[in-house]
C-alpha cells in the first residue's frame, strides 16, 4: 500500500496547523530552531569524510586495495588466508575484503558496479560466457603480458580470453567438475556399481529408493544448483555432437532440436516423475544438500565439485564418505566429466598507477605456491590448480581424488559456457520449472532456447536476428 | 444599528479585493504561481525526464552505453514470453486479492476499533505495527516461518493434526501465500484510514438511527458505509496501486519462484535488468506504467464521480 501520500497526512496536517495557530509565536520559533540545528549538524558532519581514502598518500607509500570475492563459507575462508599470506609477504600493501552473493544476484552486482565504475580493485568472478557478459575489453585490464601467463592451464586461458584474444584474468581456485556427489557407504551397503549409463543410474536410484533413502537430492532453495543436470551433461552432448558449441553460438543448433542436448532437461523430468527427489527438494538450501549426501540421507547430489570443500563445515568428519562420478549419458564409452576450469581474478580498468601495480602483484601471488597453499587452507582443493607452478597437497578429499582420476584418464571436457559466449540467464528458473513439474523437459528446452536468443541478441552476435 | 442581542458589535469583514490578476483571470491563492517553480524544476528533472527517456529506451536494445533502435520488438517479446505472461496474470490476481481483502478486513477492524471495547488504544497499535516493519524484514521472517518442513506455521498445524501445505514451494499456492503476508503487513494502514473516516461521521446520524430503532448492522450498512465513502475510495486506490507495483515481498519470499510461478511484472522487470537486458526491462516498466494508469484512472473517476467541490 502506498505509504508516500494519503489523506491521513492531510488530517495530521490539519491538526498540526490548528495547534500552531494557538501558539503561533512559540511554534514558529521552535521550527526555526530545529531547522537551524539540523543545518548546523549537517554542515559539521560532512567534514570528517575528507581525510582518508587517498590510498597512495601519507605513510611511506602504503597502498590499500579492495578485494571482492564470493560469499560461500569456503571462499571467504580462502580469501582471508590469502590476504594474511599476501600482506605478510608485502607489508606495504593492505587489502580490505568484501563479498557478493552467487547466482544471478551476484551477476547483477558485478555488472552494475563495473558499469558505474565502483567495482573493487581486484575481484573474483566466473570465466567463460559469464565473463563475456561483463564486456572484458571495455571494463578489465588485459593481463596477457604478465610473466606467469604462460604457466596457465590451456582450458583456463581459452575461457578467460575476450574476443580480441587477450587474457583478461588471473587464476582463482582449482579445476572442478560438475557431476554427481554420491554417498559411498550407501553404495557399499547396497552393493551398487558406479553407473556408466543413464539407465544404470535410474536402476541404482530404484534400488536406493527401495532401501528407504532419497535417491537424488535437489536444493531449489538455492536456485543455481538446479542447473547441474543440464550443464553437467555437456561432456555427453559433445561426445555425440562434436560441433554443437560452434553451431549453437551461430544460432543453428538448439537445445530443443538436438536430442543429445535435450536429454539434460528430460533427465530432470524423469527423475522428478519417478519420485526420486528428496522430500524437501523445493526448499532445501545448498548446505542442506551437502549435509544430506554426506550423512547418507540422500544418495546422489548433482553438484559442482567445489561445494564438497564445505563438507567439513556442515558434516564434520564425513569428507571421506562422499565420492564423485560423472553424469552418465547414453554411451558408456564416452562416460566422462564436464569440467569448470576454475574462476578468474580480474582488475577493472578504473584501477591505475600504484594501485594497478599492487593489484597485479596480488594476481601474481595467486600463481605461486604460497598463494595456492593459502587458497587450499580455506577451500580444500577439488581438482588440480590452474597453473603449473602449483602442486596439490598430499591429503586431498575423496572428491578431489576422483576428479583427478578422470582428468588424468582424459575422460573430461570443459562445460559449454567455456566454448560458447552465450548462456541464458534464466536457466536456473527453467530447470526448477521442469523439476517441480510445471513444464515438461521439451517445453523447458524450448523456453531455454528463447532465453538464449535474448542473450545472444543483447551481445550482438550474428545470426540471431 | 446596534444588534439587539447585546453582544459586541461585529462588523462584517470588508470583502478582500481580488489580488492583482494576470490576463484578467482571478487567482485563488495569495501567492503567484511562480512559487511552484523550484518544486517544478526538481519534479521535471527527477521524474518527467527519466519517464520520457525510459519511453525512448524501451524501443531500443540498450546496454547502458549504447542503444540501437529496434522499434516494438521489446514489447512483442514481452507479450510472447511464457514467463512474462505468467507475470501479468499474477500481478492482476495479486493486486485484486490484496486490495479487496485489505478493504474488507480493514473496514471490519475499523468498526471493531471504533466501538467501545477494552484496550482499544493498545489494539489499534498492535494492528498498525506490521505497517512499520520493513517489507524485506517481513518477507524474510515469513519465508522462514512458512518453510514446509521446518517452519513454525506447519509445525503448529501439525500439533493439531493438520498437514500444512507447501506455502512457498507449491507453484499454484506461492502467489497466494505471498498475498496473505502482504495483507497482514498492510491491513493496519487501511484500518487507520477507515478509523479516520468513521470517526469523522457526526454521531447525530447514529443517534437518530438508534432512536428510530435501527440495528447496529443496519446503521453500519446505511450510515457508516455511505459516509465513509471517501475513505473507501482512498483505500481501494492506494492498495490497488501498491498491489500492482508490489516487488519487495515477492522478491524476498520466493524470488519469483519456484521457476516463474510467483513472478509479477515488477519482479520480471527486475530479472530482465539483472540479466542485463536493459531495453527489455525498461519496456516492462512502461507496460507496468500503462497497466496501472489504465486501471487506476477510470477507477478513480468512477469512485469519485459523486464528489462535489464545495
Amino acid at each position: 500500500m502506498g505509504k508516500s501520500s494519503s489523506p491521513l497526512f492531510g488530517v495530521f496536517q490539519l491538526e498540526v496547523n490548528m495547534r500552531f495557530r494557538k501558539k503561533a509565536g512559540r511554534g514558529r520559533a521552535l521550527v526555526a530552531l530545529t531547522a537551524a540545528t539540523t543545518l548546523f549538524a549537517a554542515g559539521c558532519s560532512a567534514g570528517s569524510l575528507g581525510s582518508s581514502d587517498e590510498g597512495a598518500g601519507g605513510e611511506g607509500g602504503g597502498v590499500t586495495l579492495t578485494f571482492l570475492s564470493g560469499s560461500t563459507d569456503t571462499e571467504v575462508a580462502s580469501a582471508k588466508a590469502i590476504i594474511d599470506a599476501f600482506q605478510a609477504a608485502n607489508p606495504n600493501i593492505k587489502l580490505t575484503h568484501d563479498t557478493r552473493p552467487g547466482g544471478s544476484e551476484g551477476d547483477n552486482l558485478v555488472k552494475t558496479r563495473l558499469s558505474t565504475g565502483e567495482m573493487a580493485d581486484v575481484f573474483v568472478y566466473n570465466n567463460g560466457s559469464l565473463l563475456q557478459a561483463i564486456k572484458p575489453e571495455q571494463n578489465l585490464v588485459a593481463l596477457d603480458d604478465q610473466p606467469w601467463a604462460s604457466t596457465l592451464d590451456k582450458t583456463f586461458v581459452d575461457s578467460t580470453k575476450a574476443a580480441d584474444g587477450k587474457l583478461y584474468g588471473g587464476p582463482w581456485g582449482t579445476v572442478q567438475a560438475g557431476a554427481v556427489l554420491y554417498h559411498i557407504p550407501t553404495y557399499e551397503k547396497l552393493g551398487l556399481e558406479i553407473p556408466q549409463t543413464w539407465d544404470q543410474f535410474m536402476k541404482n536410484n530404484e534400488e536406493i529408493k527401495k532401501a528407504g533413502i532419497a535417491p537424488v537430492i535437489q536444493s531449489y532453495g538455492e536456485t543455481w544448483t538446479s542447473q547441474l543436470f543440464v550443464l553437467g551433461d555437456y561432456h555427453n552432448v559433445e561426445a555425440q555432437v562434436p560441433d554443437f558449441a560452434a553451431k549453437y553460438t551461430a544460432g543453428e543448433s538448439k537445445y530443443a532440436n538436438t536430442p543429445a542436448a535435450l536429454a539434460g532437461f528430460q533427465h530432470i523430468q524423469q527423475v522428478h516423475e519417478a519420485g526420486y527427489f528428496n522430500k524437501d527438494f523445493a526448499s532445501a538450501e545448498l548446505n542442506d544438500g551437502i549435509k544430506a549426501v554426506a550423512e547418507g540421507e540422500g544418495a546422489h547430489y548433482p553438484q559442482l565439485g567445489g561445494v564438497s570443500a564445505n563438507i567439513e563445515n556442515v558434516a564434520p568428519g564425513k569428507s571421506g564418505d562422499v565420492g564423485f562420478f560423472p553424469l552418465p549419458g547414453n554411451d558408456a564409452a564416452s562416460f566422462g566429466l564436464t569440467v569448470w576450469p576454475g574462476n578468474g581474478l580480474y582488475i577493472p580498468k578504473t584501477v591505475e598507477g600504484e594501485k594497478l601495480d599492487a593489484a597485479k602483484k596480488f594476481v601474481e601471488f595467486m600463481t605461486t605456491q604460497p598463494g595456492c597453499d593459502a587458497y587450499a587452507k580455506g577451500t580444500p582443493p577439488t581438482g588440480p590448480f590452474l597453473t603449473s607452478n602449483c602442486t596439490l597437497p598430499a591429503d586431498v578429499s575423496q572428491v578431489a581424488k576422483d576428479t583427478q582420476t578422470y582428468l588424468e584418464a582424459g575422460k573430461a571436457s570443459p562445460a559449454l559456457e567455456f566454448k560458447s559466449p552465450i548462456k541464458g540467464p534464466a536457466l536456473e528458473q527453467i530447470c526448477i520449472q521442469v523439476g517441480t513439474g510445471q513444464v515438461t523437459g521439451e517445453e523447458g528446452a524450448k523456453l531455454y532456447d528463447e532465453d538464449v536468443k535474448k542473450q545472444a541478441q543483447q551481445l550482438g552476435l550474428p545470426g540471431w536476428e | 444599528m446596534a444588534s439587539t442581542l447585546g453582544t459586541t458589535e461585529v462588523t462584517p469583514l470588508a470583502p478582500v479585493a481580488p489580488a492583482k490578476t494576470r490576463r484578467g483571470r482571478e487567482r485563488r491563492g495569495t501567492y503567484p504561481y511562480w512559487f511552484y517553480l523550484p518544486a517544478a524544476i526538481i519534479f521535471i528533472i527527477f521524474f518527467v525526464v527519466p519517464t520520457i527517456s525510459s519511453f525512448y529506451f524501451s524501443f531500443t536494445r540498450w546496454d547502458l552505453f549504447t542503444s540501437t533502435w529496434i522499434g516494438l520488438d521489446n514489447y512483442v517479446l514481452f507479450f510472447n514470453e511464457q514467463a512474462l505472461i505468467i507475470g501479468l496474470r499474477n500481478t492482476l490476481i495479486y493486486a485484486t486479492m490484496t486490495s479487496g481483502l485489505k478493504v474488507v478486513l480493514g473496514m471490519l477492524l475499523a468498526v471493531l476499533l471504533t466501538s467501545k471495547i477494552i484496550a482499544r488504544g493498545y489494539l489499534r497499535s498492535v494492528i498498525f505495527f506490521p505497517v512499520l516493519v520493513s517489507t524485506v524484514g517481513v518477507g524474510l521472517t515469513f519465508s522462514v516461518l512458512m518453510n514446509p518442513q521446518k517452519g513454525l506455521i506447519n509445525n503448529a498445524l501439525a500439533t493439531i493434526g493438520v498437514t500444512g501445505p507447501d506455502w512457498l514451494t507449491n507453484p499454484s499456492l506461492a502467489i497466494f501465500s505471498i498475498a496473505l503476508v502482504d495483507i497482514w503487513a498492510g491491513v493496519g494502514f487501511a484500518t487507520v484510514i477507515f478509523i479516520a473516516g468513521i470517526v469523522s461521521i457526526p454521531s447525530d446520524y447514529f443517534e437518530a438511527a438508534q432512536v428510530d430503532g435501527a440495528s447496529r448492522f443496519y446503521s453500519f450498512l446505511h450510515i457508516t458505509l455511505p459516509l465513509a465513502r471517501p475513505a473507501i475510495a482512498t483505500v481501494i486506490t492506494l492498495s490497488l496501486i501498491g498491489g500492482l507495483r508490489s516487488f519487495d515481498l515477492i522478491w524476498t519470499m520466493t524470488g519469483g519462484g519456484p521457476g516463474f510461478a510467483s513472478d509479477t511484472i515488477a519482479s520480471v522487470i527486475y530479472k530482465q535488468y539483472q540479466a542485463g537486458f536493459y531495453g527489455l526491462s525498461t519496456a516492462g516498466s512502461v507496460v507496468l506504467f500503462l497497466l496501472v494508469s489504465a486501471i487506476i484512472v477510470p477507477l478513480t473517476w468512477w469512485l469519485n464521480r459523486h464528489e462535489v467541490d464545495r
